[in-house]
């Protein structure tokens, strides 16, 4: 069968306003005119899962540590045998990945010391992982340290006196230097443990596969899912906090959650307050490093920078208390349930099978865990407490005058930043007024204008020509880039009956009702009880809305993103994956969600709007 | 009326003993206190039967006459075979055993606002064992309604063990004619809307975490046969998820008929063919009791099942017969009914022999099964209960 194509990306059109949007970001993450007959020469697939929005010149960072420190482990630490790393490249402002192979004639001489350094992991992964806490821990305390604060007008007496001789503005230079470099060191521990999680799930799911035919990768992900895991810690806080406001029966006092102050004064106030702030305050640290996003943005919402957000879940947990609602995760059923899957496969083996069924599930339900823990460390603490720093930088240079607005360092990339710090300091060391003030607001407001024009068009899911079939298996796995996902963004996939939205069977169950499409976590205060949340991608953060609602459509991610993830574990179906669910589907339309299938269809729809991939066609996204 | 004896209802509550019972009567009654649902009836024990031929002396004459037959002299053998049959549907039934069976069927018949059509078929102690099988080999009737067509049947099946083809069959195995005897069962007509068969396993490749399941309108008889094309579908035993589904042309449908008292042949509409006959709760039911089934049975079973229309949705579920899966579990193939016979498929809607899926597509699994239990010679690999060499194995795989 001859394969389509997706276009080559010379061939995506410039949205209007973008030209010249190679230069905002880094020489080295654009593709290379010289380099143009290599490059089309690769299959590239959209990872719009992690960055579903444009970037802002700074967060390429984000992507620029991550999928860098993923392949360091595949390629130089864990010498995975037949796959290195990802190549990676922004293009129009969404980044686009290519697995790298090992050539067939290394691959063999790898394996033994793959098995060394694997081998060791899984032998003491309970020691590793407990130093990885520290370590990680480490950087954090390291990082909340760090500040960045305007330099004084002369230097203080006293270093004059202890003949310190250094003016200060190495501190900043350093702290700046230090932030990035901190950022950078978690995220290499996050990739640590996260391979080596894949590869155990990998070894039981292939084993399950070969054993039970077609069995559902739901199944499979069931039997080493953790059901009570660290990234639903946070929602859970706020239920126990709700609970206790019951309790107490001061739900008057969360009358207004948009006032943060003004309710916690009036908790503060009430019989028995005390004991509820007490109880929240430890509920903040660490909890409430929590984005509403998924910690890749310079615009996202932390909830201890925001507590309107988790005194507004706080609210409607109330709310639902007070009807009489249970607010909590059926965790004994889960667990029920999972110990009866895993009882009945494991019954269907006899003798040395079912000892390595047994065997290859204990390593995975060890091993994978990480995969979903981890989440909470790197991309919410971690990585909050990095845009916070971030910020406060921004503010002091937007004070010095650099920018117009308070967060406009988001528009350099992290190299100008370090020149555009030296440029403050050397103005303020000679005593003159530093360059950026005239030369970095007219810049700034050329990349916005480029930037939002990027936002204008939705990435291509994929560029150039697919191979025939997509095997490398982090990339199957991380991301869902199966053949069968291919044909379908390619317009060649088993078509939906009636007509509608295929993607991963990712919970099971069917349910209809009323989509509820949210392109932004700012909207997710509009979802209603009992209606279909539809979205691009959804984050951990949004814990509380699960509670809410009665299945789940994403356009982005596989059966282990957060999306699938959260949805088995509320006992609510999903698909995702379906490529255009949050642009086909309109708010307010009555669906039919099979997330046994993997189908969604659209019941009540007077317009039947065309059903695509996502394509490169452009829509407005804003 | 209770059980006794010469009666055993399903629902009796009485310990099922082929030796009484026969195989299929004594399966009706284990399958009815396992908790699945068989339509409802009742068994005309062996020792109905028993006592029936010794008080009319029929035994004594039967030996005689089978004394020195000689199983190659087909002439002579369908002569004393017709004056057996002759002498069992003739001489009279002991008249309190007989006034229990119509008190057994009258009650049969009170569980429903109207009366309803009964099968009677012939239940044989040796009948349906795995590695003796006489299947087909004794008689079944359909569509009776009133006691004097009941009983008439119930003896036609006694006489039915002494058909030239039962008594060759014996001589030329030298199966003894003592001993010999033959329990009838009794059982409501189903009046299926859709049935078909389920196995706990895939019969493409033998996988016991799957259940399969063919469904097609109507009584099965045509599935059997070959008729018609039914829905196939492959599930997930376990989680009882949905894997493959290939939607059968289902072009003809054999309904029963009431004022024929039989099944008439139709065709199925374009609509209804091209949709599933079974909605997603009734496939789910359907799966769920092959399940208990199997578990029952505690090895892979191949069951028959109908959907009832005197019954309401949700409660008509009815689990036809539950026999061990042969081909897979045992490594060899049953003896298929032969068609045209009217066996139990007939009565019941669908054939013994199970119709095979077409084709389930893709239940090859790719890769090689020893990869993920060879384990590497490198020590690391014991201690820890995992094998570095399957893991590597795993991810050189070409696809997952």
């Amino acid at each position: 069968m001859s394969m389509k194509s997706f276009p080559k990306p010379s061939e995506l059109p410039v949205p209007a306003g973008a030209e010249g949007w190679e230069k905002i970001y880094p020489y080295y993450l654009v593709f290379q005119d010289k380099l143009k007959d290599q490059e089309d020469a690769k299959f590239w697939f959209c990872d719009s899962q992690h960055w579903p929005t444009v970037f802002k010149p700074f967060e390429t960072i984000g992507g620029e540590f991550a999928v860098k420190c993923l392949g360091q482990y595949n390629s130089r630490h864990l010498m995975i045998p037949n796959a290195n790393g990802i190549e990676f490249r922004v293009h129009l402002g969404y980044l686009y990945m290519s697995p790298i192979p090992v050539p067939e004639d290394q691959i063999a001489a790898r394996v033994p010391h793959f098995e060394q350094r694997v081998g060791h992991y899984f032998q003491n992964w309970e020691e590793l992982l407990k130093q990885w806490h520290v370590k990680v821990r480490g950087t954090i305390d390291e990082m909340e340290t760090i500040s960045f604060k305007k330099l004084p007008d002369m230097v203080p007496m006293e270093d004059i006196t202890t003949g310190k001789a250094m003016d200060g503005s190495e501190v900043l230079l350093e702290n700046y230097d230090r932030l990035i470099q901190l950022a950078y060191q978690n995220w290499q521990y996050h990739f640590e443990f996260l391979n080596l999680g894949y590869i155990a799930y990998l070894d039981f799911f292939n084993f399950c596969k070969e054993v039970f035919p077609n069995i559902p990768d739901q199944s499979i992900a069931t039997m080493v899912q953790g059901v009570d895991m660290e990234l639903f810690r946070p929602d859970d806080e706020l239920k126990q906090l709700a609970k206790l406001a019951v309790e107490l029966g001061i739900q008057s006092a969360f009358a207004n959650t948009d006032d943060v102050d003004a309710t916690l004064a009036t908790v503060r106030a009430s019989a028995g307050g005390d004991r509820w702030i007490a109880r929240y305050e430890e509920a903040k640290d660490p909890w409430f490093n929590f984005t509403v996003g998924n910690g890749f943005y310079g615009h996202d919402k932390y909830w201890n920078e925001h507590q309107e957000i988790p005194l507004g879940y706080i609210a409607d947990y109330i709310r639902r208390l007070d009807e009489g609602q249970n607010i909590m995760r059926p965790v004994a059923e889960l667990v029920a349930e999972k110990e009866r899957i895993v009882e009945e496969y494991r019954d269907l083996l006899e003798g040395e099978a079912q000892a390595v069924f047994d065997a290859k599930r204990q390593l995975a339900a060890t091993a994978y865990p990480y995969v979903e823990n981890h989440n909470f460390y790197i991309e919410h603490w971690t990585m909050g407490v990095f845009w916070r720093k971030i910020r406060e930088l921004s503010r002091m240079m937007h004070a010095e005058g650099f920018w117009t607005e308070p967060e406009d360092l988001l528009y350099l990339n992290r190299n100008e930043v370090r020149d555009a710090l030296f440029d403050l300091v050397t103005g303020w060391g000679v005593g003159a007024e530093p360059i950026g003030p005239t030369y970095w607001p007219e810049e700034i407001e050329r990349r916005r204008g480029i930037v939002n024009a990027l936002k204008t068009a939705r990435p291509a899911p994929a560029l150039n020509t697919p191979p025939e079939i997509i095997t490398e298996p982090f990339t199957r796995m991380l991301w869902g880039i199966t053949t069968e996902q291919v044909q379908q963004w390619l317009g060649e996939g088993e078509e939906v009956e009636g007509g509608g939205l295929r993607g991963m069977a990712a919970s099971p169950g069917v349910v209809e009702g009323y989509a509820r499409v949210v392109h932004d976590s700012d909207q997710l205060a509009e979802v209603q009880q009992g209606e279909i949340l539809v979205a691009t991608v959804t984050a951990p953060s949004w814990g509380p809305i699960f509670g809410k609602i009665k299945a789940t459509v994403t356009d982005i991610g596989g059966m282990m993103s957060h999306a699938a993830i959260v949805c088995r574990e509320y006992g609510l179906p999903a698909v995702t994956g379906t490529g255009s669910g949050s642009t086909t589907i309109k708010t307010g339309q009555r669906l039919r969600v099979d997330g046994t299938k993997g189908t969604v269809q659209i019941l009540d729809d007077d317009a039947a709007p065309a059903v695509a991939g996502p394509g490169a066609h452009s829509h407005s996204h804003v | 009326m209770h059980s006794n004896e010469f009666i055993q209802f399903f629902d009796g509550g009485v310990e099922p003993k082929l030796e009484n019972l026969g195989g299929k009567g004594a399966s009706l009654v284990t399958m009815t206190s396992a908790g699945m649902p068989v339509p409802p009836g009742f068994v005309v024990t062996t020792a109905q039967f028993d006592r029936f031929m010794q008080e009319a002396g029929i035994t004594g004459h039967i030996h005689q006459l089978l004394a020195d037959l000689d199983p190659e002299d087909v002439a002579e053998v369908d002569k004393v075979s017709a004056a057996i049959r002759e002498d069992i549907c003739s001489r009279p039934v002991p008249d309190d055993m007989r006034a229990q069976t119509i008190e057994a069927y009258e009650d049969l018949m009170s569980r429903f606002d109207a009366p309803v059509p009964v099968a009677v078929r012939s239940s044989a102690t040796a009948e349906d064992l795995p590695d003796a099988s006489f299947a087909g080999q004794q008689d079944t009737y359909l569509w009776l309604e009133g006691f004097p067509a009941v009983g008439e049947h119930i003896r036609s099946c006694w006489a039915s063990l002494y058909t030239s083809r039962a008594i060759i069959y014996r001589l030329k195995n030298n199966i003894p004619n003592e001993g010999l005897s033959m329990a009838v069962v009794v059982q409501k007509m189903v009046n299926a809307k859709v049935s078909g068969v389920a196995m706990t396993l895939d019969p493409a490749n033998g996988d016991r975490s799957k259940i399969t399941i063919d469904a097609s309108y109507g009584v099965g008889e045509m599935v059997v046969s070959g008729q018609v094309t039914p829905d196939n579908m492959v599930l997930d035993k376990v989680t009882l998820v949905p894997i493959t589904e290939h939607i059968g042309d289902k072009h003809a449908e054999l309904v029963p008929d009431a004022t024929a008292r039989s099944l008439v042949e139709r065709e199925v509409d374009a609509e209804r063919r091209s949709r599933r006959c079974l909605t997603d709760d009734e496939l789910k039911a359907v799966a769920q009791m092959a399940k208990r089934a199997e578990k029952h049975y505690k090895c892979p079973q191949d069951i028959e099942w109908a959907l009832d229309h005197d019954l309401p949705d949700g409660d008509n579920l009815l689990l036809l017969q539950s026999r061990p899966e042969t081909v897979h579990s045992a490594k060899k193939s049953v003896t298929a009914a032969a068609p045209g016979t009217g066996g139990y498929a007939s009565v019941l809607g669908v054939g013994s022999s199970s119709p095979k899926a077409p084709d389930t597509a893709g239940n090859a699994a790719a890769g090689n099964p020893g990869a993920s239990t060879s384990v590497s010679g490198n020590p690391a690999s014991g201690t820890a209960g995992f094998s570095l060499g399957s893991i590597t194995a795993s991810l050189m795989k070409a696809s997952i």
